[in-house]
Parts: C-alpha cells; structure tokens; sequence
C-alpha cells in the first residue's frame, strides 16, 4: 500500500501539469473553437471558424507555407547536422570531440531572442555584412538581407541544430566501428556502407532528432517574425494575430487545432514513409 | 616474384613493421601461409597479431615491408579492394538486414545480379547447415549459428584468404570446443586458406596446419602444433604453449647434449640444451618440463633409471577423467610440482598425504637461457 501511495505522489506533478497544463487548456480550446460570434456576447455552436479557414486563401497558403518551410528546414538541418555528428561520434577523440559538442551547445547559452538579433545585426541593410561587401567592393550600395525567405531558413536552420547533432550523436555513437570496417571489407565504398549500414543504424536518431526539429521550425514564432518581417507569413503569426490583435480567440483556437492536427499529421506520415514507429525512436533511440 | 601465381603462396608477409607512436607493435616479421591451410598466429593480447591481421586486410598500412596475396603486393590497396575477408571479433554481423541480406551483402557490392545472388545465398546457406534460416533476424540466431554465418557472408565470396579474429572468443566453453572442429571442417570443406588468430593455445593447436608463436612484436616460432609442443625453439613458446613445470637454476657443466644444473634450493637435474646451443657453465636457465612427461612411482627403484629423480608428498588429486592431475610438493625447496595421473588408472587410489616418487629423463626436460617466459 505504501508503495502504491509513493508511486502515486511522484505521479501526481507530472499528471497534474499534463492535465492542468496541456488538456484541460486544449479542451477548453476545442469548445472554444466551435463558437461562432454573432454579436457582442451572442455565440451559437458552429464550424464557421474551421470554415473561414478553408474559406480565406491567405490562412492555408500560410498554413501550406509554413509546413513546406518546416519540412525543408529539417532537411537541411539533418543534411548539415550528420556529418557534424558523424564526425563528433566517430571521427574525433578524447578532449577534441568535448570541445566540438561545447561548440554545438555555446549558442544555447544565449537566449533565443538574443542569437536572433544577432543575425539581424549581421544581415540587416546597415549590418556588418552589407559593410563588409561595401568596403570590399563587392556591392556598391547598401544590401538588405532580412525579410526574405532563405534568411527564414538560415535562423531555422540555426535555431534547431542542436536538436538534430543531439540524437545523433547518441545513435552514431553506439556504431559498431566493426560494422563499418566489416561493410568495407566486403567490398563496399564510402557510398554504399553510408547507405546500407550507417544511415539504417541511425536511423532512430534521425527520425527523433527531425520530429524533434520539425516540431520547432513549425511552432517558431521568434525567428520567422524578426528576421521575415511582415512577408514571413507564417502560421503562429495569424494564430497570435487572432488572439492578441483582432482578439477573436474563437478563431485563433479554432488555427491552433488545425496546427495541431497539421504537426501530427506530417509526423505521422513521416513515420510511415520511413518505416519506424514512435516507440522505437523514443524509446530505444540510443541502443540497438 | 614468381611468373606463375598459380605457385605464389596465399598470403606472404615480408619483413613488415609497423609502430603506434613509440610503440612496435609487428617488428619485421616475415612469413608465408600457402594456398589452402589453416594458418595461426598465437600470441598473449598486445602482441602485434590483430595488428598483422588488420595490415592483411587493409584498415592499416605497414611502415615497411610489403604484403603479397597470390603474389600480388598489396600495398595501397584498399580493404575493399583486396582479395581477403574477414571475420570480426564479435562478428559485425549487420543487425538491420536478415541472414540472407548479410551473406549478400558482398555480392551486391559486385554487382552479381539478384538471381544469381539468391542462389549463391542459397546454396552456401546449405552448406553451412541452416538452410531455411535465410528470412531470420541476426537476433534470433544463437551463437553458434551467428559464428556460421558470419563465416558464410564472407566465404560466399570465394575469398583467396579468409582472415578471423579470435571469433571464439565470445562464445561459453561447449560451444567453443564444438566450433573449434567446425571451422576446421570448414576449412576443409571449402579449400580456402584460413588466417587465424588468438590467443588461446588449445584454438590454434587443434586447427591448425601451422601455428606461429608470437610475443612482443617478434614470431618466436612457426611451425606444426606438435613442433611447438615437443621441440620449442625458445622459452617463450616452452611456457606458453601447454602446460609446464619450471625450475631456474645455474649451470654446472654442459655439452652439446645436455646440460646439468643446479637451482637455488640445491636441487640438480640434467636437461636437454636448445637447438641453437650458446649454453656455458655458470650461465643462468630456466628448464621447462611437461605434467604428462614425469613418471610417478611408489618406490625409487622404479625410476631409477631416470636422469632426474624427486621425491615428494601428494599435496591434492585433482580427478578431471582423462586430464586428472596429482599436485605434489617437493620438500627441498617447497615448490608444487605438477603431474599427470597416466591414463591406465594405475595410481587412481592416491590420497593427499602419499609420499611417492617422481622422475623423467633429460630428455624431456627443456632448457633455455633464462629469461622472459610466457
């Protein structure tokens, strides 16, 4: 009995903020959701909010934009992130291999509002960047570099890093040396020991370091906003503008629902497309 | 090097070094495995020999010297480009494919097409006995059949030298005594030329043609199991391979046939000097004598003909059927001296406390300069 009530009370944190934090909140953002507003005070129970989703070009071109941008952003963190990692895991040694996975968490120490204005301060039209190309002759006039798509992707890119070196680092690390020594031995080339043996052994570490990163670019306000301006379009932009500017939380929740949907959706089909599951990502990621 | 590869040895060694860093790990060692034998190198851990084996197979560049397979030098060549597989410590079989996957592995990288591969995949799963496993996982193999296929994937590809790492290592003692007489029979079955190393004497005796005996770089020895065993060219190989008795003591007089020495406890015997002689009077040896070659009696007539001759008292009976041994303490110097109960069950009613005596003849005493022994 005394068992059961101790295992019980190291529960109930973890219960209580799951509940009082995550769905009690979303319940109550689903009922939210199916309000429609007629007048002030005045609500009936519709899908009108899901409707003017469908309805308004502009909510799911932005909706459709954000997740292509996510998608690709967590390629090419994943293209830039495995031989970072590959390199921390098997190539480096000792004290070097310390130092690169300090270098990877540094930035982190940093606010994420702070690394941000960071590149505004590199990349904006009287940055250090536009100076430098100026001084060298490269540019005859001042060069704006934020508020544009690829400067999106740039701080995506650089904001999940970590996210992606983490997992695989763990995974690329519990390689069998004999297993890639064994895939050249008989007779295979960089190429092809990469493909049959070294990407299948990481692939749990690949999967829960992009579902990991995905999650991050889709839900990212601070990046898309400051260094996309007014034209980055993204989604939790029109859900904060719902709640905060027009402060129509009805359709704001109503987005926030079919974020939701949209982020499980493309994780699920994610999974699907590479064959894993969630248990054996999360669950076993660092030993097979 | 010879017109003719057909003549050319499977696997020649010459005079290769090779160092980490201060240390010399092979020491120009030079040696030939011809086509079709079973070739081990035995040696303690840090040795040199996965050192030698990782050179053959291509992960490391000797400093000096060169490297033939069939007579063609191997320098630069990389590992999968050579001629040569090899069969890992702990197998390094590929947990993501099934057994079929893992022994095709090495055709799919030659381009063999998919109908050919699954027939060669077939017929080599067949010969190893596990014909209908190609669809299994690695996991649900045991480790015997793990062993087997790890052989498989690289035999499949007709390999001129198979090279295997201690891959006995890891299995518990019945499976290893049972694997020791497969691979020979492998070995035999497929022709191929085997490269073996470990560091378990009973491995490299039981299957192989010939054993090199390696220490610190250096062979100390090549030759026959029963070569190492019964003439031992240095004192190395008399302590490391089987079993032995050991006294060190100083010369008194010898000749190029036997030497007669004296220990430190005042015990004397004669012994037979090495091949290579250099033993003088006053000259520190150390004699090596085998548990099997010393005779027990229970009078002293009956080895009086012996050259050497103990007495001693029964200290234990250490019964193990065929391998029984009788420990027995010498009271001049307080030494144990170790000895084989002989087959017939002539002294099987020996109890601890028995005073017998011991003897043997020069003959099968092996002496050696004094010095490092295994």
């Amino acid at each position: 009995m005394k068992k059961r009530l101790g295992f019980y009370l190291l529960l109930a944190p973890l219960l209580l903020w799951l509940f009082g934090l995550i769905i009690v909140p979303h319940i109550d953002m689903f009922f939210l959701s199916l309000q429609e507003k007629l007048g002030p005070g005045d609500y009936q129970t519709s899908l009108a909010n899901y409707a003017a989703f469908f309805n308004e070009p502009l909510y799911w071109n932005t909706f459709a934009r954000t997740a292509i941008m996510s998608i690709l952003a967590t390629m090419i963190t994943l293209l830039i992130a495995f031989p970072v990692s590959y390199y921390i895991a098997k190539l480096a040694q000792g004290r070097i291999r310390a130092v690169l996975f300090t270098l990877c968490l540094l930035p982190f120490w940093v606010s994420e509002l702070v690394r941000t204005f960071g590149w505004m301060i590199l990349l904006r039209e009287t940055g250090v960047l536009s100076h430098l190309l100026q001084w060298t002759g490269l540019a005859g006039q001042p060069v704006e570099m934020l508020y544009n798509d690829a400067t999106i992707m740039v701080g995506l890119v650089y904001t999940s890093m970590l996210f992606m070196v983490v997992p695989l680092v763990t995974t690329l690390d519990s390689l069998d040396n004999a297993h890639v020594e064994a895939g050249y031995d008989l007779g295979g080339n960089g190429w092809s020991v990469l493909r049959e043996i070294v990407i299948p052994h990481a692939m749990p570490g690949i999967v829960s370091g992009s579902i990991v990163v995905f999650m991050l670019c889709l839900g990212n306000y601070l990046t898309p906003i400051l260094l996309g301006g007014k034209s980055s379009l993204w989604f939790t932009e029109q859900i904060y503008d719902q709640f905060i500017t027009r402060f129509n939380w009805e359709q704001g929740s109503a987005f926030g629902f079919l974020l939701l949907i949209l982020s499980s959706a493309i994780v699920w089909t994610g999974l699907r497309l590479t064959g894993q599951n969630l248990s054996s990502t999360m669950g076993d990621g660092g030993e097979r | 090097m010879n017109d003719s590869t057909d003549q050319a040895p499977a696997l020649e060694c010459r005079d290769i070094v090779r160092t980490f860093g201060k240390f010399k790990a092979v020491d120009h060692v030079s040696f030939s495995v011809p086509e079709g034998s079973f070739f081990s190198i035995l040696g303690p851990s840090g040795c040199g020999k996965t050192t030698i084996l990782r050179m053959a197979a291509g992960f490391l560049e000797p400093d000096s010297g060169d490297i033939y397979i069939k007579g063609k030098s191997m320098l630069g060549v990389g590992p999968n480009k050579r001629p040569v597989n090899m069969v890992f410590q702990h197998l390094a079989l590929f947990p993501m494919m099934n057994v079929a996957d893992n022994i095709g592995y090495g055709l799919r990288r030659r381009g063999v097409a998919k109908a050919e591969i699954a027939v060669r995949v077939k017929a080599v799963l067949e010969r190893i006995g596990l014909a209908d496993s190609g669809a299994k996982r690695i996991s649900q193999l045991s480790g015997g059949q793990k062993q087997r296929i790890a052989i498989a994937r690289c035999l499949v590809l007709e390999p001129d030298v198979l090279l295997l790492d201690e891959p006995l290592g890891a299995l518990d003692l019945k499976l290893r005594e049972h694997m020791k007489v497969e691979l020979k029979k492998l070995q035999n079955d497929f022709g191929t030329t085997f490269v073996y190393i470990t560091h378990d004497q009973s491995e490299a005796l039981v299957m192989s043609d010939q054993v090199a005996v390696m220490n610190k770089g250096v062979f100390e020895q090549v030759g026959s199991a029963q070569e190492l065993y019964y003439h031992p060219d240095t004192a190395f190989v008399a302590g490391f391979v089987g079993d032995s008795n050991r006294w060190r003591g100083r010369i008194d007089a010898a000749d190029a046939s036997s030497v007669k020495l004296t220990t430190a406890d005042g015990l004397s015997f004669a012994a037979t000097p090495p091949k290579a002689g250099g033993l003088g009077a006053g000259g520190e040896v150390d004699i090596f004598v085998r548990p099997e070659s010393v005779q027990i009696a229970r009078a002293e007539a009956d080895v009086q003909a012996m050259d050497n001759r103990l007495q001693g008292r029964v200290e234990s009976v250490l019964f193990n059927g065929a391998n029984s041994r009788v420990l027995v303490r010498e009271p001049r110097s307080g030494g144990e001296i170790d000895v084989a109960l002989p087959q017939t069950g002539a002294f099987h009613e020996l109890r601890k406390g028995e005073d017998i005596w011991l003897g043997w003849g020069k003959d099968q005493a092996k002496c050696f300069a004094a010095g490092e022994a295994g």
